[in-house]
């Protein structure tokens, strides 16, 4: 095993050009338990640590540049107005130790569907600034994960920064484990509503083999929001209605059995929490919301 | 490769290491150092927890290589790194009740008698929050930092900071008592 | 704030020998514990030796199989390879080790019977050598059938897990799949079925659960010139461990010197031996040090777990809420090796009626041989499984009646004079029904804490916590009530000893007491108490523990609830031996200056010889004139009897204790998330030595019988038997967010046949803990819930 230490970003650029297979390593809360576990032996361990322009965000007119390593403590700390759902998602990542050393940069890398960041990223909207020596893209995030632990990066790319949305509207995020703090998700849901375009944005997380949104759930709740006035009268949103959006959310679930879970409480558990972060976005829409807001 | 970063304000220097060791390897195995406790080695359990530039974090989950040039605070460092703290706050040498703790010192801790001790550690030892004590160093580090920046915790907050340390002997009750003991014990003292 | 307890009733029988600060009674502070806030205290895992090799263990990737070959060449060659050893490499003819039943191979000897038995060691010059090293070893299996469950275990074609058993249960048992059966039979069931006028029955399933203790396995072997070995481990007993370590190595015992090392927790994890022998072998094969640490992972395989049991219970009462019968048969999986499954069966059937009095029983308790994880002793030892079941059936019996679920259990309660199914007469205070009226009696926690900060809901006071997943939604509060009984001590005609050095002396002018066991000090503050006896019986201040090792005889485990009974015991007893000696000295001394020496009685109290009327005879410094006075000796409780095979009658267990919870939780019902809110606790300890460490042991026992209520469990693949979560990721135990407050409430009714009167009190708590949970979502819920730990989709359904 290496490890390469760049001093620079386009020192790791050229690095990760040169050995296309060094796993990057920032935060470590992944790569060093599948280390010390004797799960993976990279040949390269490309540090990012010293690389402080990931350690930094840009608040920009209609999104955050945030970079990949900032931790999730900074996102609680500094972020909440402008990324409230991400900033939810951060409070939920394992423990404190843990939120002070990972940041977006890491789920995204790994790409699990039981990142914690994923659905708050799908229903914000952002885009995955990716870098390599042969010039930058932003993969929007709906088409960032590929698979069970893949995703849209090049062998020879790394993540730079992720480009977040800034919330035009009520943003919540829950996650189901079966411990009160420092768990995996079971799985996850993120809802973000965005007044600016009339429309709502979902994320599930642990539900299927990549984190997904469920979007005739979107759809079928932008619908029903437009034809009743909803975004201008402010009203309650009917219980069938909550429940149609809860059904569909679970049925774009497309979970599995294991030891956190089963599928079909997976699939029961995203309905609850999509009818609960809909009354709860919905009734601080509306400017009612103390009682349902929740702190942390 | 070789390591060089600071430990407890002396710097170190650690050599031949391999590129998949943890901060938390070279400081059990290579510095002499093993306070710090390899209770899970995957970010579950907190009981390895060090500052890294002040900030709490698990030493099993940050490589070696990392943390070249940088700042460790281990529980081994941890009575002189609350003292210089309360030395900047302007609260030097020893209080009237500090004194009077040391004083009643039970009789039989003959093994390690006359330590100078941070506030959380002696709290921990009065209060019962000590059984086994594996997972003691972790939270001493993890409430340390946490009285730091919110002296006057609610017990949710406690909670909350302390909820990446796990404990399997106590209940989490007498280290409850331990952290309200050193945040009433710090109000007392400034 | 927890309600403290105040200890009312009948206070407990104490010859007080001396008022000397520091003594029994009082919470005196641990002596290691500033060497464990300053991290300089030395676990098992921190040990280091100049030039010492790591050794690493290849474990079996299979459950059942049988081993083709085994090919080390390539390991070996691997550069800063030291050794390599297979079950060929054994140096003796004895190749099998166990606490009771020497069925276990040091390493797999042509099959392997569960996933992650050894198979080969390697030592090596840094851990990832050795870790690549092992990786190379090539083994071929032959891959078996396995034995899973009861039906698999004793179908008749099945698999005999031990080909060739000839251990003593081999004749009783009904199959050789079954490692012990024990009946436990009393009165008649058939005709007291007759005239229930309620009968209850349930199927109880009990999850497997892990000790789960932080420090993980760990240990170095030194090897010596005289060609014996220094071995610094973390264990529970120290000799038992030597007695199976010895014979492996070839060595006589006192050339294999054990020294207790930082033991971070065991909870029965620690009574077998784990990477002890495999240390020894390498160190002596290669004539260096060698060290092994387990990670978390391999720690999941490295030691026995609590059994999961299957348990089928009927009881019946009569109108007026009296228990008139129980029949239960409780099977409890062993899997592959028999560790300590014949006690925990004995411990199952004897226990299994509970804290109450009931004539007529009809109990069956076994354990199979499977190929599932071998599980032996954990906190609360078969008493745990069948609290579980028996509680539930109290609930259900009690509603059935028409009676409070608490009045139920009163009535029904036993008390000092019960017969218990084993024909033993309860001989100590057994205050059942009192410590039920006292956990009920604590005032309740306060509704819905989530929205006292403020306006907006809290959620790290809701379900679901930090996760966010409801604000008050779905959420219902429960109470539910248990209480349990435990044995204290070995049982069953075991010749229960502890051992204990105790010299005094006198250094710079200060009497000075040192106490000197092989009590393995895990975390329990046993070395706490040892300090305070001696100030009580003695009468000094300073008190020197030293370490645990085997250059002194036998404590006997730190298990069962015993070591402050039998090795605190045997302190007292020595110290008693010492003082009887100093008084001789005195007396021959300075008899002649004062009547008293002859006619009073007298005490040491702060350093000088007194009489009970506290006139000072002598200064011990003058008594003693430089000479120390010591004394070694062994302690015995009462002995107790072996159980009939047949019907389980005889004086089995040499105390009783009892623990009664009340849990307060808040179930998400939607979601099926749990907050338990409090666990407020009641129990009898005799008399608390040192009330601090009373209360954490029971509130540490208390979080972890709420651990297999609503989270921990061993998830093993029924088709494969391979362990599924073995890791903290998905081994869930409590955090400080899962954990209530947990008022205990301390009563102390001295239990006139044990040393001060105390009760063995680390076990108790961790049997109720688990029922009263079980039953306050019951309540919140409304649903059977038969198994534990309870997950959200069995709360949902789903």
């Amino acid at each position: 095993m290496d490890f390469l230490r760049p001093a620079s970003w386009e020192e790791a650029l050229a690095a990760k050009a040169e050995h296309p297979t060094a796993v990057p390593i920032a935060g470590g809360t992944d790569v060093m338990v599948e280390i010390n576990f004797d799960h993976r032996r990279p040949e390269y361990l490309l540090d990012l640590n010293r690389i402080g322009d990931l350690y930094e965000w840009e608040v920009g007119a209609d999104s955050v540049r945030l970079g990949a390593s900032v931790p999730y403590t900074r996102i609680m700390e500094h972020l909440r107005a402008e990324l409230p759902g991400l900033s939810l998602a951060s409070h939920t990542v394992a423990s404190p130790q843990i939120r002070n050393r990972g940041g977006v940069g890491g789920n995204l890398g790994t790409a699990s569907p039981a990142g914690d960041a994923h659905p708050a990223l799908l229903a914000a909207g952002a885009e995955v600034e990716a870098e390599s020596v042969r010039g930058t893209r932003l993969i929007p995030i709906d088409e960032f994960y590929t698979g069970v632990k893949r995703n849209a990066l090049a062998p020879d790319e790394l993540i730079r920064a992720v480009h977040i949305k800034k919330a035009d509207g009520p943003q919540q995020y829950s996650k189901v484990g079966t411990r009160n703090a420092m768990v995996i998700a079971v799985c996850a849901f993120g809802l973000a509503l965005h007044p600016d375009t009339r429309t709502v944005r979902t994320g599930i997380g642990s539900a299927a083999p990549t984190p997904v949104r469920a979007k005739a759930a979107e759809e079928f709740l932008n619908a029903a929001l437009d034809e009743g006035g909803f975004w201008d009268n402010g009203r309650i949103i009917t219980p069938s209605v909550a429940k149609q959006f809860a059904d569909l959310c679970a049925a774009a679930c497309n979970p599995i059995d294991d030891v956190r879970g089963t599928a079909s409480y997976r699939r029961h558990a995203v309905g609850i929490m999509a009818r609960r972060t809909l009354t709860w976005t919905w009734e601080s829409y509306r400017g009612t919301a103390a009682h349902t807001e929740g702190v942390a | 490769m070789r390591v060089n970063f600071t430990v407890n304000g002396r710097p170190q220097e650690a050599d031949d290491v391999w590129e998949g060791e943890s901060l938390l390897y070279v400081l059990r195995e290579r510095m002499g150092l093993p306070g710090s406790k390899n209770a899970c080695e995957q970010g579950e359990c907190g009981s390895c927890t060090v500052r890294l530039d002040g900030v709490p974090v698990c030493s099993c989950l940050v490589a070696a290589g990392q943390v070249e040039g940088r700042e460790v605070v281990t529980v081994e460092g941890l009575a002189d790194y609350a003292a210089q703290r309360s030395c900047g706050t302007g609260a030097c040498g020893t209080s009237l009740d500090e004194a009077k703790d040391r004083k009643a010192k039970p009789l039989d801790s003959q093994t390690g008698e006359g330590t100078q001790l941070a506030p959380i550690q002696q709290a921990f030892i009065d209060a019962g929050a000590v059984q086994c004590g594996f997972c003691t160093p972790g939270l001493l580090v993890a409430a340390d930092e946490m009285l730091e920046h919110n002296p006057n915790p609610t017990d949710a907050d406690i909670r909350e900071a302390l909820s990446g340390n796990l404990c399997r002997c106590t209940g989490y009750e007498k280290i409850m008592d331990a952290v309200r003991l050193a945040a009433a014990r710090q109000g007392e003292a400034v | 704030m927890p309600v403290k307890g105040t200890p009312i009733g009948t206070p407990a029988k104490v010859t007080q020998r001396s008022k000397t600060k520091g003594g029994i009674g009082e919470s005196t502070l641990r002596p290691d514990g500033t060497l464990k806030v300053t991290g300089e205290f030395a676990y098992s895992s921190d040990m280091w030796h100049e030039d010492m090799l790591w050794g690493q263990i290849l474990r079996s990737t299979v459950a059942h199989a049988e081993i083709v070959s085994i090919d080390t060449v390539e390991a070996l060659k691997t550069p800063g390879v030291y050794a390599v050893m297979t079950y060929d490499d054994l140096p003796t003819d004895v190749k099998n080790y166990g606490l009771e039943i020497q069925d276990t191979p040091v390493l797999a000897h042509g099959k392997v019977r569960h996933h992650g038995e050894p198979v080969a060691i390697v030592a090596a010059d840094h851990p990832e050598t050795a870790r690549r090293a092992a990786a190379k070893i090539k083994v071929e299996y032959r891959e078996l059938p396995v034995i899973t469950d009861e039906s698999s275990a004793t179908a008749p074609d099945a698999i005999l897990v031990h080909e060739n058993r000839d251990d003593h249960h081999i004749g009783h048992v009904p199959h050789p799949n079954i490692v012990h059966r024990q009946p436990i039979v009393r009165g008649d069931v058939e005709s007291a079925r007759e005239r229930a006028d309620f009968i209850v029955e349930g199927e109880y399933t009990f999850g497997m659960q892990d000790q789960a203790f932080l420090g993980p396995e760990s240990g170095l072997a030194v090897p010596a010139e005289d060609g014996g070995v220094d071995l610094y481990i973390a264990t529970q007993w120290l000799h038992s461990d030597l007695r199976q370590i010895a014979p492996v190595l070839g060595l006589p015992e006192d050339k294999v010197r054990m020294t207790l090392s930082g033991v971070g927790g065991a909870f029965g994890g620690r009574e077998d031996l784990s990477m002890q022998i495999h240390a020894c072998l390498l160190a002596l094969r290669t004539g260096k040090p060698v060290k092994i640490v387990y990670n978390r992972f391999e720690s999941f395989f490295g030691h026995v777990h609590r059994h999961p049991a299957k348990l089928h219970y009927e009881h019946g009462a009569t109108k007026d809420g009296k228990l008139t019968h129980l029949k239960a048969r409780i099977v409890l999986d062993g899997g592959a090796y028999a560790s300590a499954s014949p006690a925990v069966v004995g411990n199952a059937s004897s226990l299994g009626a509970g804290p109450y009095a009931v004539d007529n029983v009809d109990i069956e308790a076994i354990a199979l041989y499977t190929n599932n994880p071998p599980c032996g002793a954990m906190r609360g030892f078969g008493a745990v499984q069948a609290c579980f079941a028996y509680e539930a059936q109290m609930d259900k019996l009690a509603d059935k009646v028409g009676m409070d679920r608490v009045a139920f259990r009163q009535l029904n309660a036993m008390e000092q004079g019960t017969v218990m199914p084993t024909g033993q007469v309860v001989d100590s205070p057994a205050p059942v029904a009192e410590l039920l009226r006292r956990v009920k009696a604590m005032p309740m926690p306060p509704e819905q804490q989530w929205l006292a900060a403020g306006e907006a809901a809290d959620v790290r006071q809701l379900p679901g916590g930090l996760s966010n997943t409801t604000h008050g939604e779905g959420v219902v509060r429960g109470v539910g009530y248990a209480v349990g009984i435990k044995n204290v001590g070995f049982s069953e005609g075991f010749d229960d000893y502890s051992t204990a050095k105790v010299r005094l002396e006198v250094v710079g002018g200060e009497p000075v007491a040192v106490v000197h066991t092989a009590m393995a000090e895990v975390g329990q503050g046993g070395v706490t108490v040892h300090a305070q006896i001696a100030r009580t019986e003695l009468g000094v201040t300073q008190v020197t523990i030293n370490p645990a090792d085997t250059q002194v005889g036998s404590a006997g485990s730190t298990s069962a609830s015993r070591q402050t009974y039998v090795t605190g015991g045997a302190v007292k007893n020595s110290c008693e031996l010492v003082r009887e000696k100093v008084l001789e000295m005195g007396r021959r001394k300075f008899g002649t200056y004062h009547p008293a020496w002859a006619t009073a009685e007298l005490l040491l109290e702060g350093g000088k010889v007194v009489t009970d009327a506290g006139e000072v005879l002598a200064d011990l410094v003058d008594v003693l004139e430089g000479e120390a006075v010591e004394i070694e000796a062994e302690w015995r409780h009462r002995p107790t009897e072996a159980f009939d095979l047949r019907t389980g009658q005889g004086f089995g267990h040499v105390q009783y204790t009892f623990a009664a919870h009340r849990a307060v939780v808040e179930v998400d019902t939607e979601l099926g998330l749990v907050k338990v809110i409090e666990l407020a606790c009641a129990q009898d300890v005799g008399k608390a030595l040192n009330p601090l460490s009373v209360i954490g042991q029971i509130q540490g026992g208390t979080t972890q019988g709420l651990g297999i209520a609503v989270m921990e469990e061993i998830i093993v693949d029924p088709k494969t038997a391979k362990v599924r979560n073995p890791s903290f990721t998905d081994y869930l135990i409590p955090t400080i967010l899962d954990t209530p407050t947990i008022p205990v409430d301390v009563l102390e009714l001295a239990d006139e046949h044990a040393p001060y009167g105390l009760r063995g009190i680390g076990e108790a708590p961790t049997l109720s803990s688990t029922p009263a949970v079980l039953a306050a979502v019951r309540n919140a819920t409304g649903l059977e819930l038969n198994r534990t730990p309870v997950r959200p989709e069995h709360l949902t359904g789903m």
